[in-house]
């Protein structure tokens, strides 16, 4: 069963310097239960995207257009299209999301307990108790040790891995159908991130939710998710089931971050290899692909087409779709 | 948390203690002869000069001076001898000659006067300057904040005396809103209708400086809050907009505000000299620049050391307080 069907989304925010199109016509979908992973560099619409899918982007700092259709518990939503006060009987319910720096996502003067009770009590008309049962059960899901007591204990007094454990516990306080997880693990230390992306890995599996990923780890990718959509300035240039995408990428761009990733079955001699430049200003795109002015590959394509005509998101068979004219009617 | 209480207590006291002293050099260095002073203007008989400086122990050398004041606050102190003999009990600050009187009981009759004035200001400006901060900040670049950027601009730039003739002027006289305050200071307890009659022009006239400068804090303090990550891990919970702002944000953005309106509790206490003057209040400021103008110096003294008490005590009061407030501020 498809669970959300995002079209043609294109989220604007006016500058004084000029328009900024930070996410341009995305168009995917994700399946019930299903890891979709979304990798890019910072600036490429990875957050953006899902802030306009949450409802999260403050009104009138954006033109948001497209539509996102949400098979929720009550039915299909159009999670663009929808009243604000509508939204937010599903946000935290049918889809919940954690944030990349657990030290500043949970408010500091509340004890945990309260704000995950809290969670619990806006969305079920149930007595303090069974709310306060309920943040029990799931602070020991994620593996809080003594979450009777740690309960009353507050966000400072957590270590960083703990308090995205407890963001976690908020989050599925609900059982929720789409959890949304914005690199849930960049601001952790390395041993605790393989940790918290296994923690997630397991939860999904109990809790049957899907889960859309966000991250600029390439090994984080190749553990967890089903899908990955590569994003580059706003678009969508590769989306591909994970073992395709590793073992065939298609675009240079998604061959250069697979290539800047050290990986243990290859030859320590080779240095890692980077893509050269930097990401385009988003308020002055390259005319033509985004990617040409620092593409390697374009020399493969003949003329001038890539610094003219931007390629469209075109299936290569297997559901494995890429924006690049190599290869483009093989 | 106890052992956090008497530690600061302890410091507190040490650092009334300097500033006693600090106070006292200044009095008994000054170019001032305090026991000429004690006679009068046209007061040339070096015979009673001479006699008040013994009674009032000015011809002691200055550490016993000093020693004999800080017994006086402990256990009261008698000047001079037989019929003539003065007895000022604890904590005595001094008597002044000019008013015949012990300094502790002219303070005594002060500072109700001045804590009252304090006291309703604050809550006033309390009010207004929170209130309108948020509006201004729920929506803000809109009319309501623009208006309050108004407000903001006049109340921090009309000083105190000129705001109260105005108010007096205007609202009392011209457009006859509220009567005339007439009578003297009442207190509360006497009639508390009269009272709050008095003293709500000079409210005002506080309350509208402070008030101005606690709705820019306010504001600016709000939209920092909005902006930060758990008030988006709020929204993405589900959670309405005003259970968000009234329960998420001001909970935050309100905390440094306690710390704020504690010292300057504090330091009207010490006697908020301009509106005591244009409202002919019998404070605690007034008290002292009348003091000053007739180098009634035991009351210059003795108000110095209050308002810095005040201020000492205050600060230990909010540290307390914000220690309830911020849990991450709590000592273990």
């Amino acid at each position: 069963m498809t669970l959300l069907k995002v079209e043609n989304l294109c989220v604007d925010f006016p500058t004084p310097d000029g328009l900024v199109r930070a996410v341009n016509k995305t168009t995917f979908s994700l399946e019930a239960g299903e890891t979709l992973a979304i990798v890019g560099e910072s600036g490429s619409g990875k957050t953006v995207t899902n802030l306009a899918l949450m409802g999260l982007i403050p009104p009138r700092t954006a033109n948001i257009s497209g539509s996102a259709i949400f098979e929720s518990d009550d039915g299909a939503i159009n999670l663009l299209s929808m009243d604000r006060n509508e939204l937010r009987k599903y946000r935290g319910k049918d889809i919940a999301m954690i944030f990349q720096d657990p030290m500043s996502a949970l408010h500091p003067f509340y004890t945990i307990g309260d704000q995950i009770i809290e969670a619990h009590q806006i969305h079920n008309k149930v007595d303090l108790k069974v709310s306060k049962a309920r943040a029990i059960e799931l602070l020991e899901l994620v593996g809080i040790q003594g979450a009777d007591t740690r309960i009353k204990a507050f966000p400072h007094q957590f270590s960083g891995g703990m308090r995205q454990r407890v963001m976690i516990a908020m989050a599925l306080v609900n059982n929720p159908l789409l959890l949304i997880a914005d690199e849930p693990t960049t601001a952790l230390d390395v041993t605790v991130q393989a940790q918290i992306i296994k923690l997630l890995e397991d939860l999904q599996k109990e809790f049957k939710m899907a889960m859309i990923l966000i991250t600029h780890d390439m090994g984080v990718v190749a553990g967890a998710a089903d899908r990955v959509n590569v994003m580059y300035a706003g678009r969508i240039v590769e989306s591909a089931n994970v073992k395709d995408l590793y073992a065939n990428p298609l675009m240079p761009y998604t061959q250069g971050l697979l290539s800047s990733v050290p990986r243990m079955d290859r030859p320590h001699t080779n240095r890692l290899s980077a893509i050269p430049g930097q990401p385009p200003s988003m308020i002055a795109l390259p005319t033509g692909c985004s990617f040409n002015p620092r593409c390697t590959r374009k020399s493969e394509v003949s003329g001038s087409k890539c610094e003219t005509q931007m390629p469209e998101l075109t299936p290569r068979g297997n559901g494995h779709l890429s924006r690049c004219f190599i290869g483009e009617g093989v | 948390m106890f052992a956090y209480i008497s530690r600061r207590l302890a410091v507190s006291l040490l650092i009334l203690l300097t500033v006693s002293f600090a106070v006292y050099v200044i009095f008994a260095f000054l170019p001032f002869d305090p026991a000429a002073l004690t006679c009068g203007k046209n007061c040339n008989d070096p015979g009673i000069i001479e006699a008040n400086r013994h009674r009032l122990g000015y011809d002691l050398p200055f550490f016993t001076q000093y020693f004999l004041f800080l017994k006086g606050l402990l256990f009261g102190r008698s000047f001079g001898e037989g019929a003539a003999l003065i007895n000022c009990p604890a904590p005595s600050l001094g008597y002044s000659f000019q008013q015949h009187a012990c300094v502790t009981n002219l303070i005594g009759e002060a500072l109700p006067v001045t804590f009252s004035l304090a006291i309703g200001a604050i809550v006033m400006w309390l009010a207004l300057g929170i209130g309108l901060g948020i509006l201004a900040a729920r929506f803000r670049g809109r009319i309501v904040d623009q208006l309050s950027t108004i407000f903001v601009l006049i109340g921090t730039s009309l000083p105190t005396f000129l705001t109260g003739l105005l108010l007096l002027v205007f609202v009392v006289i011209r457009w006859h809103l509220i009567p005339f305050p007439s009578g003297n200071y009442t207190p509360f307890f006497e009639n508390p209708f009269e009272w709050a009659q008095i003293l709500f022009l000079p409210w005002l006239t506080l309350a509208f400086a402070y008030a101005a400068l606690y709705t820019r804090f306010v504001r600016s303090s709000v939209i920092d809050t909005s902006n930060e990550d758990y008030i988006r891990t709020a929204r993405a919970k589900g959670l309405s907009e005003g259970v968000i702002l009234g329960k998420h944000t001001l909970r935050a953005a309100l905390a440094p505000i306690a710390t704020m309106a504690g010292l300057d509790f504090a330091g009207l206490l010490g006697g908020a000299i301009l509106t005591e003057s244009v409202f002919n209040l019998p404070g605690l400021g007034r008290l002292a620049i009348s003091a000053v103008v007739k180098y009634d110096l035991p009351i210059i003294v003795a108000t110095t050391l209050l308002a810095a008490a005040i201020v000492v005590v205050m600060n230990l009061i909010v540290d307390i307080l914000y220690a309830y407030i911020d849990p991450r501020v709590r000592v273990a």
